[in-house]
């Protein structure tokens, strides 16, 4: 630990370690600790009248949580926003394992940097703005409708925003960029002789990639899959804007509690999709067999 | 066993540029061949030709009288050592080992045979279950070489295996790797740039200058008696000569330089009047002290080298012209100091003529 100072010291000078601490304690602990140490407090008091507040009344309790576990509506919904951020990371997995692949280990040259261009190109466009484009292209009478039904496809319009479609459709479009980025950097560092060797020796494009590419890949994946279930689960836009009244989210009845106004129930709720995605990164961790170190990578 | 690899009329086209051309050679089953040749002449290219990784854009290659257009690497019976191993970092040894075996379904009790037999030839008993990155640079060559041959391969290609290692270990493994060919009698293709390498390993030897082939021999013949100019200077040390053919004599003519007229042999049969290089290797220059002696030359020594066995003596003509000799260290060398004044010579059966141009960087 001494050494550590030392070198650091020594390295960057009185003013480069002085600067780097304050920024850093300063993200931790104004960022991360006393915002989430409210809310976790907050979810432990019970709502109360203004006046009530800082009063006898006003005591740690557990009375938020157990509503939330005696909802039988909400506990359905908090585990359709598991389910269905659960198909959007699949989905977004498929999608962009390909991608990464071929960017990262087939296209060269321009062909790279065009394609990473068309990847970024959405994402100069508010996340909100891109979500009312998908709204336009489902709509009763949108483009998509409008195509199926000048091809003689259907006869008449489908009804594409009724129950998780669109909003699992909204995601994981919004997403791709956090599936692939992840996916293709750990594939970049992947030697293209051992794909060459592993083909010389008779292995079939399934087994080098399930022997081979994967393998070395893992981190990758295990990084874009919890960073896509995590903004999956906690969006409230997609659901918002794509969703039909039967396609609810989690974070939308966290966003009614404090609407209304309970504010101490809302934040309980959100402990709890917050604890849900942090087991949900370790089980990743542990299905990837990838330790906290290797995320980093 | 080993099986023969017949190229014929090979080319190989990227964008408008050809990599290799016109490339013909029948490789004998069993024999170890090497493409030797500077980096960037197509002797990579040729490799991952045969190996399957592409096709050529022209001509043919047969492996085991057999066409090879339009057949993967992964089914061709050749393997493939990489320039960088190209090991699986996430494996074990044996799982390296065996995965060529494993992706072909090799039941487990049998893989396991043919991978502890492997461990063996290769000379690696007791790092079977280690990761590849714990065995040092040796060891990983080896693995590298067990696994290529666990799958039978009747044709082994060789990508520079030994560039990475320090010269102790490569002069090592060069005779290992000889007398696992001798072994296993499979056909070895080698590439390299190193002419020791080449020499010294090879049954045959192929020189390949910028994308061609200029001679294919044994590694005595390639080094004695060089085809062509790009041959003799890349292959070996050589002083070489510029100057025009005054005189043909049967299998000699004379070369007029500015350093003097010298009489070399002339394999090319070239004519009179045409411009001509001697190459003279420095190990067949000696000190001259009979005045009338044929090819002699004065000249002024520069640096003397000690190099253990013998000594490279440099030296200039009158002319500037940059010559070399090679004394041996028997005893029997006189004393010379540098910036001295001496008389070296040649004999006309040791120099050769060969067109001008078209030589390696000297």
């Amino acid at each position: 630990m001494r050494d550590f100072w030392n070198t650091a010291l020594r390295d960057l000078g009185k003013i480069g370690v002085a600067y780097i601490l304050i920024t850093v304690g300063v993200w931790v602990v104004f960022m991360i600790l006393i915002p989430q140490l409210i809310m976790f407090d907050y979810s432990l008091r019970p709502m109360l009248p203004l006046r009530d507040i800082g009063g006898p009344k006003d005591v740690w309790t557990l009375k938020n949580y157990l509503v939330f576990f005696s909802n039988r509506l909400h506990m359905a919904i908090f585990f359709k926003t598991i389910w269905s951020s659960l198909i959007v990371t699949v989905t977004a997995l498929a999608i962009c394992y390909p991608i990464a692949f071929y960017l990262a280990k087939v296209a060269q040259g321009a062909k790279v940097g065009l394609l990473m261009i068309g990847l970024i190109i959405p994402y100069w466009i508010n996340e909100l703005l891109r979500l009312f484009a998908w709204q336009i292209i489902l709509a009763d009478m949108g483009i998509l409708n409008q195509l199926l039904i000048f091809l003689g496809i259907i006869a008449d319009p489908i009804n594409f925003r009724m129950g998780n479609g669109a909003v699992i459709l909204g995601m994981t479009y919004a997403y791709i960029l956090f599936m692939v980025f992840p996916i293709y950097n750990v594939m970049e560092s992947l030697d293209k002789n051992q794909l060459d060797a592993a083909r010389d020796l008779g292995a079939s494009w399934l087994r080098i990639h399930y022997k081979i590419v994967i393998p070395h890949a893992k981190p990758g994946i295990a990084v874009g899959c919890t960073m896509t279930f995590m903004l999956a689960a906690g969006t409230v836009a997609a659901p918002q804007l794509l969703g039909s009244p039967s396609s609810f989210w989690f974070t939308q009845v966290i966003n009614t509690n404090f609407e209304c106004a309970n504010w101490n129930l809302g934040a309980a709720y959100a402990t709890v999709l917050m604890l849900l995605c942090v087991v949900f990164m370790f089980m990743m961790l542990k299905l990837f067999k990838v330790g906290l170190k290797e995320l980093t990578q | 066993m080993g099986q023969d690899v017949e190229i014929s009329g090979v080319g190989m086209r990227f964008d408008e540029v050809y990599a290799v051309r016109d490339i013909n050679v029948h490789i004998q089953a069993g024999e170890f061949f090497s493409f030797l040749g500077p980096s960037g002449c197509g002797k990579t290219t040729l490799l991952r030709l045969i190996s399957g990784f592409m096709d050529p854009s022209e001509g043919q290659i047969k492996i085991g009288g057999k066409d090879m257009r339009g057949i993967g690497s992964n089914n061709r019976p050749t393997a493939m050592i990489f320039q960088n191993l190209a090991l699986f970092p996430l494996m074990t040894v044996e799982e390296n080992i065996g995965f060529g075996l494993e992706v072909r379904h090799v039941q487990k009790v049998k893989r396991q045979k043919k991978v502890e037999e492997l461990i063996e030839l290769v000379d690696l008993h007791g790092t079977g279950d280690r990761m590849v990155s714990e065995l040092s640079g040796g060891q990983k060559q080896r693995v590298a070489i067990a696994r290529a041959l666990a799958v039978n391969p009747a044709v082994l290609l060789l990508d520079e295996p030994l560039s990475a290692l320090d010269l102790r270990l490569r002069n090592h493994m060069r005779a290992e790797l000889r007398n696992i060919q001798r072994r296993t009698n499979v056909t070895f293709i080698y590439i390299t740039h190193d002419q020791t390498e080449a020499l010294t390993m090879s049954d045959r030897v192929g020189v390949m200058s910028i994308g061609k082939l200029e001679q294919v021999a044994k590694p005595d013949v390639i080094y004695n008696t060089p085809v062509s100019s790009f041959v003799a200077s890349f292959v070996g040390e050589t002083n070489n000569i510029d100057g025009q053919i005054i005189r043909v004599d049967g299998e000699y003519a004379v070369l007029k330089t500015v350093t003097g007229s010298f009489l070399c042999k002339n394999p090319q049969h070239m004519e009179t009047g045409e411009t001509a290089t001697i190459f003279i290797r420095p190990e067949t220059v000696f000190l001259v002290t009979d005045p009338n002696a044929e090819n002699g030359l004065i000249c002024r020594t520069r640096t003397i080298s000690f190099e253990g066995a013998y000594a490279v003596v440099t030296m200039t003509t009158e002319q500037g012209q940059i010559f070399t000799m090679r004394l041996n260290n028997d005893g029997t060398a006189p004393r010379i100091a540098e910036g001295e004044n001496i008389k070296v010579g040649f004999s006309r059966e040791n120099a050769f003529l060969l067109k001008t141009g078209g030589t390696a960087i000297a």
